[in-house]
């Protein structure tokens, strides 16, 4: 790989023959790199579809020889995978739905209404971006545990149903959508809260698709949060699952990758058919919205 | 409501004479509630309640016990488990940031290059951004794997065939290569967002620059070094940022594929706090190490936007 580096800094249509071959060098390379990113993916099926004798011999094969489809039906069985689905699914839709509204409602407010304190609100919600997630978690460990929300739906939802971060790249949008705008509504006699429903949110689609796959995907994979507050697997979600299960079948590694590929496979499935809208998203919202 | 003219005129005047009018005032409060009072809760006050209770001696059955600066002192004076926490930390940070970086820049610059096939490349790339990193962590403990794994095969294979005397290294239960495991997982999932970043910032970038720097002889490396990489400096630097804190927070990869083992070779601040809370129960001291972490990122974060005066080139005036 690291011969190609003169290739990889050439810009393009440089004619000639070096040309060519830097080229063909240029894509050996990424195949290469390709074929390291995907080795993982396909060591984790074809070890999903072995038998355990098969796992266990030397050299390791990528094909398993027969497939063993039972696999996945003994992973279900074993663990209720589907239910920890579910849970997964409930969590994420409520979380990014409830995100949504509590922070596109103040962005409006911050970027389009005048009140007393409005510079210095948002100041302070800014100045807790700075604060890792870890600083809280304790206190808000045992404030669910004092609620009784402990091993509950709320304790998954409720506390992640705000974000500070949310709101700041909604502010930065809904500043660019032209004032005019809600002037005119206001003047045909809209109030504040039709402007935002009906002038603000929908010409704010970009962004609102973008912070959408964001936090859906944030809920979908967060695993330290709900690793604190779910004990049974009525709440498990998939990652929390999925590392309970390692946890009781540790060695039986055929299982295991069969619950890899369950967690893995509906993700990355929506992902190849939305590729463009999970890079934009992701990377729309790392970079805070600029 | 009056009528407004220029939105330039209507900032000048809002920030001048309309700082808030009384008719939405309360209507902002309200637009502002269900967010404000989850902020509140789950966020200010925790944080408030954290602080104090990092003061605190308290396992959440016997009552709380003040007791003054102690959980700190211990930590940073006696407390041999987190010295090897802290130098576990910036051995990830020290290796990762700059992997993750030079590997997102060099395939961003690959695949910058026009050519065929960037949407299949990108895909691929990008795929581990989205999975979910429990998953990932246990696909690469089987892939570890000294006597089942593809990887130590691979390598075993290559010794025999070369006819070197290469070994796979027993990765996950040698000290010594449990760290390099995490980081190479780390390299593989996150890969693909540096590279998706850069990729953006590589496309700012004016091909005039390029050829008038071709005009005047500049070789490839020279066309890197003295416009590709000043461009993206200010992307360089925001990565910088949010990658270290992002290797400051490193948990799952550890907990999942090494336990944060062999010899507490793998484990992470983030990591020390979970098992004094929620497995020693000790709140006070976990809020403590929690605090320390935020000290670092803030002084790490804030050293870094100091050092970017030296390097981060911003484009100035209205050429850009």
């Amino acid at each position: 790989m690291t011969a190609t580096t003169p290739a990889t800094i050439r810009p393009e249509n440089t004619p000639g023959a070096t040309f060519k071959t830097g080229r063909l060098a240029l894509h050996a390379a990424l195949i290469l790199g390709s074929v390291a990113m995907l080795l993982p993916f396909a060591w984790m099926l074809a070890t999903s579809l072995k038998s355990p004798p098969q796992i266990f011999t030397y050299p390791p094969s990528l094909v398993p020889d027969p497939v063993v489809w039972r696999n996945y039906l003994d992973t279900v069985q074993a663990m209720p995978f589907g239910r920890f689905y579910l849970n997964s699914l409930f969590v994420a839709v409520s979380v990014t739905a409830l995100q949504i509204l509590t922070s596109s409602l103040a962005a409006f407010a911050f970027a389009r209404l005048r009140f007393r304190g409005r510079e210095v609100l948002f100041l302070v919600y800014l100045a807790t971006l700075m604060i890792p997630f870890h600083v809280t978690m304790i206190p808000n460990f045992i404030l669910i545990r004092f609620l009784r929300w402990f091993d509950t739906f709320y304790a998954l939802i409720v506390p992640t149903a705000f974000s500070v971060f949310a709101v700041f790249l909604l502010r930065q949008y809904f500043r660019g959508i032209p004032v005019e705008l809600d002037e005119a509504a206001r003047m045909d006699g809209a109030s504040s809260f039709r402007i935002w429903g009906q002038v603000i949110m929908p010409l704010s689609g970009p962004v609102l698709a973008a912070l959408t796959i964001f936090v859906f995907l944030g809920s979908w994979n967060d695993f330290l949060w709900p690793l604190v507050v779910s004990n049974s697997n009525a709440t498990r979600t998939i990652p929390v699952g999925l590392a309970t299960f390692r946890g009781q079948y540790n060695t039986d590694w055929h299982l295991l990758m069969a619950g890899s590929v369950i967690a893995l496979l509906p993700v990355l499935l929506v992902y190849v058919f939305a590729q463009k809208r999970f890079v934009e998203g992701i990377t729309l919202s790392g970079m805070g919205g600029r | 409501m009056t009528a407004q003219t220029a939105p330039a005129r209507q900032q000048i005047a809002v920030s001048r004479w309309h700082r808030y009018r009384p008719d939405q005032q309360w209507e902002a409060y309200l637009f502002l509630l269900p967010s404000f009072i989850g902020f509140l809760i789950f966020v200010a006050i925790p944080v408030v309640a954290s602080l104090a209770l990092s003061f605190y001696d308290w396992n959440l059955l016997s009552p709380p016990e003040f007791v003054g600066f102690e959980n700190y002192s211990q930590l940073l004076t006696k407390d041999r488990v987190f010295r090897k926490v802290l130098f576990n930390t910036f051995y990830f940070i020290v290796t990762i940031v700059p992997l993750q970086l030079g590997f997102g820049l060099l395939l961003a610059v690959a695949l910058n290059q026009g050519l065929r096939g960037l949407e299949i490349y990108r895909l691929i790339y990008f795929m581990p951004v989205v999975t979910t990193i429990v998953a990932a962590a246990l696909v690469f403990q089987w892939f570890f794997n000294r006597d089942f794994g593809i990887l130590a095969a691979a390598i075993w294979e290559f010794g025999a065939t070369t006819g070197l005397p290469i070994q796979p290294p027993d990765w996950l239960n040698d000290p010594d290569w449990a760290k390099p495991a995490v980081v190479i997982l780390t390299l593989w999932k996150n890969s693909g967002f540096t590279m998706v970043i850069y990729l953006a910032a590589l496309q700012g970038v004016p091909a005039e620059l390029y050829d008038a720097a071709k005009v005047d002889g500049a070789s490839g490396w020279q066309r890197f070094r003295f416009v590709t990489f000043p461009m993206v400096s200010p992307t360089t630097f925001f990565l910088m940022v949010i990658q270290m804190i992002g290797a400051f927070q490193l948990f799952s990869e550890a907990f999942v594929m090494t336990q944060g083992g062999p010899a507490q070779a793998t484990l992470t601040i983030v990591y020390y706090i979970y098992q004094m809370a929620f497995e020693f129960q000790r709140m006070g001291r976990g809020a403590a190490v929690a605090w320390v972490l935020f000290i670092f990122i803030f002084i790490f974060t804030l050293v870094q936007t100091r050092l970017q005066r030296r390097w981060v080139h911003y484009e100035t005036g209205g050429e850009s």
